[in-house]
């Protein structure tokens, strides 16, 4: 569609309150060739439930209803898989459903889970995702990943799926970069920050203590993409609880409020064609006066620089939870960082920039926790977990592991998750010995953003403390 | 090392019915995985040689008009259709994403070797397994006009660039019956440039 009804932009209303009550992660990594996928699963369910100071039986106990996020059955060779997964966790006979949206699944997956709180169906559910991306030798498992893009049309050319984004990033980057080499550096700076993030992250497979050089001489995927602008490609499970109010509170004395809202765009970037642009709280028909003529070719919209999902996720998610300018409203972000010129994209279309300027939300260090360049305090940091790039792409646990992150930090706990010396060891990491502490001081409100395919399916997950909320419901 | 002529699969359609002949899988067994350092066993190999027998349904014709040098679009001719009445789509629509309607086909070979022009591009040196493409691959996006959509596809010669005119080439000898019987090359290519099999 290229014109939307207003029913299709009715604000989703939830029947009642959602509660996300804690969360857990397992180890991630290229691969486990010691561990079945249930031992990463159980892993991360123990996190979730050592958090909140409870046994995994005491906590299965209150669980009603499974969502589980497993996107890629052909790289494991096991279909049902979320049944294996279902029967290990002992938590039959509980409904249970699996979930695929490709990179969104676990977006998606805490989606679908939060709507059967808010209905009265369920009072306490789990979204559990995961993947398993090393069961493949890595050009079959680039194969299986380009078959997420369509296959008659897409997947013969190259069957390599970097390359399908490679193109946005090239149009981005004459279009809204103007062909200058410090775009090209602002992307790189991208990775530098988020591999530098993941070394404070045991958990994380990809840290790296790198330069803007190092990321412009590392190996060409698919120009102008490098290797170090591309996320990993990880094994790992991540998990969060939700629950109604009454639960929420009988399982901890700090659950957070949690909205989430999705959106979609076609499969085919080649299908995407020319629109209005659906705007934002915080934007108005100004904001994009002259577009055309401030960026030559860029006022084809969303075409090949912009995703029209993440745009309308941001939409849903933003009115439901009363967020009029996530700069101002948001402590702290996790975005898709699939490619750094996607997290780019990504900037503008959740509207902490306007189309056409998300290089300044990095440049103006606005991203950074603590800019390297002045020392400022940022305003809104971003992917503090070493997202996509540092920490992992471990498909159907991502969204959920980003959540995770998010919460922490508005739980003030993230040192717990990510100090322990013992966590370090166990995982077989050596702890970095300038490790410090990425807990974003005093954070309340955050969003995590959860991205399938080149923008076909996108969820916007907002977390909130429940005393700092911005709107009655 | 490539399968014989004994070792493939082929399927023919007889009476509304799938008949294949032929092998369609050739059986491996497995191998143990250890783990060197301790000797004892992690794991096995699961070796899969399988082949999918897949439709291409109302999107048939396009595949197989490459073949014949033709670039087959489709058009919604629904006046009805609020927003996309007489659009062309390219990649071709079996109905209109917006009415539902079927599309009429519409011959986009005259349209593509007057005015496509690159949109975007990039060139990889690496591919996926079972890539079937010469490295490295010049990936497009084609625009034309009149067209709604963007195609996706690969120049066959010289180095892409953004608003480069181009033009259409096709497999018509021994064709794939696959979108990589479609390619482009800058306009004003010789024929002698061409890759094996093509045309313009």
């Amino acid at each position: 569609m290229i014109k939307f009804s207003d029913e299709q932009l009715k604000i989703p209303k939830m029947a009642r309150p959602v509660y996300l009550v804690t969360a857990g992660m397992s180890k991630f990594d290229r691969a486990f060739p010691k561990s079945r996928t249930e031992e990463l699963v159980i892993q991360a369910f123990t996190a979730a439930s050592d958090f909140i100071k409870m046994t995994p039986a005491e906590l299965k106990k209150y669980i009603h209803t499974c969502y589980y996020g497993h996107f890629a059955d052909h790289f494991g060779d096991q279909l049902l898989g979320e049944a294996v997964i279902h029967d290990r966790l002992g938590l039959d006979p509980l409904g249970n459903i699996g979930i695929k949206t490709g990179g969104a699944t676990g977006g998606s997956t805490l989606w679908e889970a939060v709507k059967t709180v808010a209905s009265g169906y369920s009072d306490c559910t789990l979204a559990m995702g995961w993947e398993r991306m090393d069961e493949v030798p890595t050009d079959e498992g680039n194969h299986l990943i380009s078959a997420a893009a369509d296959k008659d049309w897409e997947t013969p050319l190259g069957h390599i799926y970097t390359g399908y984004y490679a193109v946005m990033a090239q149009r981005y980057w004459k279009i809204f970069g103007k062909e200058e080499d410090s775009f090209r550096d602002t992307m790189a700076e991208i990775a530098v920050k988020n591999r530098g993030y993941a070394r404070m992250n045991p958990h994380a497979h990809g840290p790296m203590k790198i330069t803007i050089e190092d990321v412009k001489n590392s190996p060409i995927i698919a120009y102008p993409l490098r290797a170090l602008d591309c996320c990993l490609m990880s094994v790992g499970a991540a998990c969060g609880i939700v629950a109604d109010e009454k639960i929420a509170y009988e399982l901890t004395d700090n659950p957070l409020r949690v909205w989430v809202g999705a959106g979609s765009h076609t499969l085919r970037v080649a299908d995407r064609r020319d629109m209005k642009i659906p705007l934002l709280p915080n934007e108005t028909e100004e904001t994009y006066k002259n577009f055309g003529e401030k960026y030559p070719g860029g006022d084809r919209y969303p075409g090949f620089t912009s995703f029209l999902a993440a745009r309308i996720a941001a939409y849903y998610a933003y009115h439901m939870a009363g967020i009029i300018d996530p700069c101002e409203d948001l402590d702290v972000i996790e975005l898709h960082d699939a490619f750094t010129i996607s997290d780019i994209q990504s900037y503008e279309d959740v509207g902490l920039r306007p189309y056409g300027e998300g290089r300044h939300y990095i440049e103006s260090g606005d991203g950074y926790l603590k800019d390297p360049k002045t020392g400022k305090k940022g305003r809104l940091p971003s992917n503090l977990s070493g997202g996509l790039i540092g920490c992992m792409h471990a498909v159907g646990a991502t969204g959920l592991m980003q959540v995770a992150e998010i919460a922490y930090h508005l739980w003030n706990r993230w040192d717990e998750i990510h100090e322990p010396k013992e966590k370090w060891k166990a995982f077989g990491r050596e702890k970095p010995k300038d490790w410090e502490s990425l807990q974003v001081p005093g954070a309340k409100r955050g969003l995590a953003i959860s991205h399938a395919g080149v923008g076909s399916h996108v969820t916007a997950s907002i977390l909130m403390h429940p005393d700092h909320l911005l709107k009655e419901d | 090392m490539p399968k014989t002529e004994n070792e493939k699969g082929y399927v023919n359609i007889v009476k509304g019915r799938y008949k294949p002949k032929g092998k369609f899988h050739i059986i491996e067994k497995n191998q143990p995985i250890f783990d060197k350092d301790t000797g004892k066993l992690a794991g096995v190999t699961n070796p899969r040689d399988m082949t999918y027998i897949h439709s291409y349904g109302g999107e048939a014709i396009f595949f197989e008009s490459l073949g014949k040098g033709k670039l087959i679009a489709t058009r919604c001719e629904n006046e009805k259709c609020e927003t996309a009445y007489k659009s062309i789509f390219m990649p071709f629509r079996i109905y209109c994403p917006d009415c539902l309607r079927k599309t009429n086909l519409y011959d986009l070979t005259e349209t593509a070797r007057k005015t496509a022009k690159i949109h975007s591009y990039i060139i990889t040196h690496r591919s996926g397994a079972f890539n079937m493409l010469n490295k490295p691959i010049k990936f497009i996006n084609v625009e034309f006009d009149g067209v709604c959509t963007i195609l996706m596809s690969y120049l066959s010669y010289g180095d892409p660039e953004i608003g480069m005119r181009v033009v259409p080439i096709f497999k018509t000898k021994d064709p794939t019956y696959t979108i990589i019987d479609l390619s482009f090359v800058p306009e004003g290519t010789p024929e002698s440039k061409l890759p094996e099999g093509f045309t313009f």
